[in-house]
């Protein structure tokens, strides 16, 4: 039984192959989301997570497959998609505001020669407000903790306004009151009707969090709800014998299943 | 802030009056074009040299600016002529094509970048002094100056030479400000400017050909050897005064200028002073002051709040150290042994006790003992109320 079936699918790849250096870190890697999910990408390092979200986005150049998004190719100036990228990956000291950081979210739409907006600021100020840190919006970035400053990326992430959103590792260093307020914000984008798809770590909350779930290690392991997806014998797959002893709980889950 | 030395340089060397100079900075033709001159190269090369700056790219642009010499060379060797625009394209192809090799070297080996830089900056410079040499022999071109681009000389500069710097800074400055925000998100997150559906190849390529016209501009007055610092000093000094972008250009476009200003004429000025380490030395003055006093980032700043934490901490230790004293005896104002105070203190003990009894919180009495005051009492009792909340927060 194929869990996709009759189901709209956002973003389907099909033999998806990366490669840095002659080592894959992605192999024919079949991935599809459905539209409208909270969906998560789990695998252990080194797993091509973030090369698959790189790949979609048009980021890094596949050796081999075809990426399609809404059954198209994607054009990045088709804004379909939000892009929330590791915090580590931005020089934090750059001279700017909280402020300037999200309304960068609508620089593609903006046009050449053209600055922001009153109304670009408007926008922005609103989307500060959605993820708590309006207080912050004239604060210099490099004063902001961790939480902060993916609170903000997300902010940045939602003045795109895009029905697709992927996220690297959106939970990665935050404390445990920005997690729960981080996973309100995905669920109320999932109520809206966008695919929020997320590099995710923690196997613990992979269940509370998300319902669909995409278990990868260079190869897919397996895809579909996550009910289905997380038995032992999978997560043996995608970590070894190492993951056996996270999973005790849904040995007998999955035996009720 | 240049100024003062500039015009102690003037008096001793040259012995001129300061009201003889001051006249020949309006009248004189010659030193109109030179400061103008390296006013459009200090701006130009200040707001792109943020840009370097803030993408980590300080070493390329002195590889750019070595890689910049056989291109001048050559030009001269297959053209036969020595006019600017000439001799600048020349540059400009050089140092585009050094450029090229670093991406090439970093991304189709495993050379890491730094050693690339190295690679293109040595082999570039090397190549570019035997062709210079080559030129300087030539019955043809014993005048045709050539040297002067290693180390630069703004007194050499004629008005043609300005009238094409002018015309390169304006064509910079111009695509820097429409394509404003590009370049500012390009910069601060590559990756997602790409995922907005900029075109970030194109604006790669053209920051960085703007990166190699303002240093092709500063060729003549700076020299290939010192160029890179034009490009980084006053963008790191002007880093240290603001925390936004826009200010940020701007300083390091007004220290940039000055530093050009006054090293260009300091250089015409003094007879034989090349231009390019006399910059260097006003551009030293502007890092080193920057560095130490700016606000909130300069050292002597970090170095004033850490002296008043540590004050803090070991004031108020002392007045817990008090307080738990006192609470042997049933006097809580009993006084006691410095010695005894010393024992279990934080160091610094006669400053902290002076600071104590100036702020009215603790008392001395013979043979240095010391209790505490009734204020301070309060005082002590609240600090550790606080330090317990801190605690348990």
């Amino acid at each position: 039984m194929n869990p996709l079936e009759n189901m709209a699918l956002a973003i389907d790849t099909t033999d998806l192959t990366v490669a840095y250096h002659e080592s894959p870190v992605l192999w024919d890697v079949d991935f599809q989301a459905p539209q409208g999910v909270l969906l998560a990408i789990v695998g252990p390092n080194g797993a091509g997570k973030t090369s698959l979200i790189k790949a979609i986005l048009g980021l890094i150049k596949p050796a081999a497959g075809r990426i399609l998004v809404f059954g198209q190719r994607f054009r990045p100036e088709s804004r379909a998609i939000g892009y929330v990228p590791q915090r580590g990956t931005v020089d934090w000291d750059f001279p700017t505001n909280v402020l300037d950081v999200v309304m960068m979210g609508r620089y593609g739409q903006l046009g050449w020669i053209k600055r922001p907006a009153k109304a670009d600021r408007q926008l922005a100020m609103e989307c500060l407000e959605k993820v708590g840190m309006a207080d912050f919006h004239n604060r210099q970035i490099s004063q902001l903790s961790g939480g902060q400053q993916q609170r903000v990326f997300i902010a940045r992430a939602f003045i795109q306004d895009a029905p697709i959103y992927l996220m690297d590792e959106p939970f990665a260093g935050v404390d445990a009151a920005t997690e729960r307020s981080i996973i309100d914000l995905l669920r109320e984008l999932k109520k809206k009707g966008k695919t929020v798809i997320c590099v995710h770590h923690d196997l613990q909350t992979l269940k509370d969090y998300f319902e669909w779930v995409m278990l990868l290690n260079i190869r897919r392991v397996a895809l579909g709800k996550v009910n289905d997806v997380l038995t032992q014998g999978n997560l043996r797959k995608a970590y070894g014998g190492r993951a056996a002893f996270l999973v005790g709980a849904d040995r007998q889950e999955g035996a009720n299943a | 802030m240049a100024g003062g030395p500039l015009f102690w340089l003037v008096l001793t060397v040259r012995k001129v009056r300061m009201l003889e100079f001051l006249q020949s900075l309006t009248v004189d033709y010659t030193l109109r074009v030179v400061m103008l001159g390296a006013v459009v190269l200090g701006i130009t090369a200040g707001c792109l040299g943020s840009f370097a700056v803030l993408r980590q790219q300080s070493l390329l642009g002195d590889a750019i600016a070595h890689a910049t010499l056989p291109g001048v060379g050559l030009a001269f060797l297959i053209t036969q002529n020595k006019s600017p625009i000439v001799l600048l394209a020349g540059a400009a192809a050089a140092g585009w094509l050094g450029t090229l090799f670093v991406k090439v070297i970093t991304e189709a080996t495993r050379i890491k970048k730094d050693a690339a830089l190295g690679i293109v900056l040595s082999v570039f410079f090397g190549f570019g002094l035997v062709i210079i040499t080559i030129v300087q022999r030539l019955p043809t071109a014993t005048k045709a100056g050539l040297d002067k681009f290693l180390f630069g000389n703004a007194a050499t500069l004629l008005a043609s030479d300005v009238k094409l710097m002018l015309a390169l800074s304006g064509t910079v400055l111009l695509l820097l400000f429409l394509f404003w925000k590009e370049f500012k998100v390009l910069v601060f997150d590559h990756d997602f400017a790409q995922s907005l559906g900029l075109k970030v190849h194109r604006l790669d390529i053209l920051l960085t050909s703007l990166i190699v016209i303002a240093i092709v501009i500063g060729l003549q007055t700076v020299g290939v050897v010192l160029m890179s610092a034009m490009l980084v000093a006053p963008a790191a000094s002007a880093r240290q005064w603001t925390d936004r972008l826009s200010i940020m250009v701007l300083l390091s476009a007004i220290f940039g200028a000055l530093a050009g200003l006054a090293g260009a004429l300091t250089s015409s000025l003094v007879s034989r002073m090349p231009t390019g380490p006399t910059i260097v030395i006003y551009l030293s003055v502007i890092v080193a002051f920057s560095l130490f006093l700016a606000p909130h980032r300069g050292l002597w700043w970090d170095w004033l709040r850490t002296q008043k934490n540590r004050k803090r901490m070991q004031t108020t230790t002392m007045l817990k150290n008090l307080l738990l004293f006192s609470e042997i005896r049933t006097d809580p104002f009993h006084p006691h042994d410095i010695a005894a105070l010393n024992a279990i203190g934080r160091g610094a003990i006669n400053k902290t006790m002076a600071d104590l009894q100036k702020r009215g919180w603790a008392k001395q009495f013979q043979d240095n003992r010391w209790a505490l005051t009734p204020q301070g009492l309060t005082m002590a009792k609240q600090s550790l109320e606080e330090f317990e909340k801190e605690i348990l927060a």
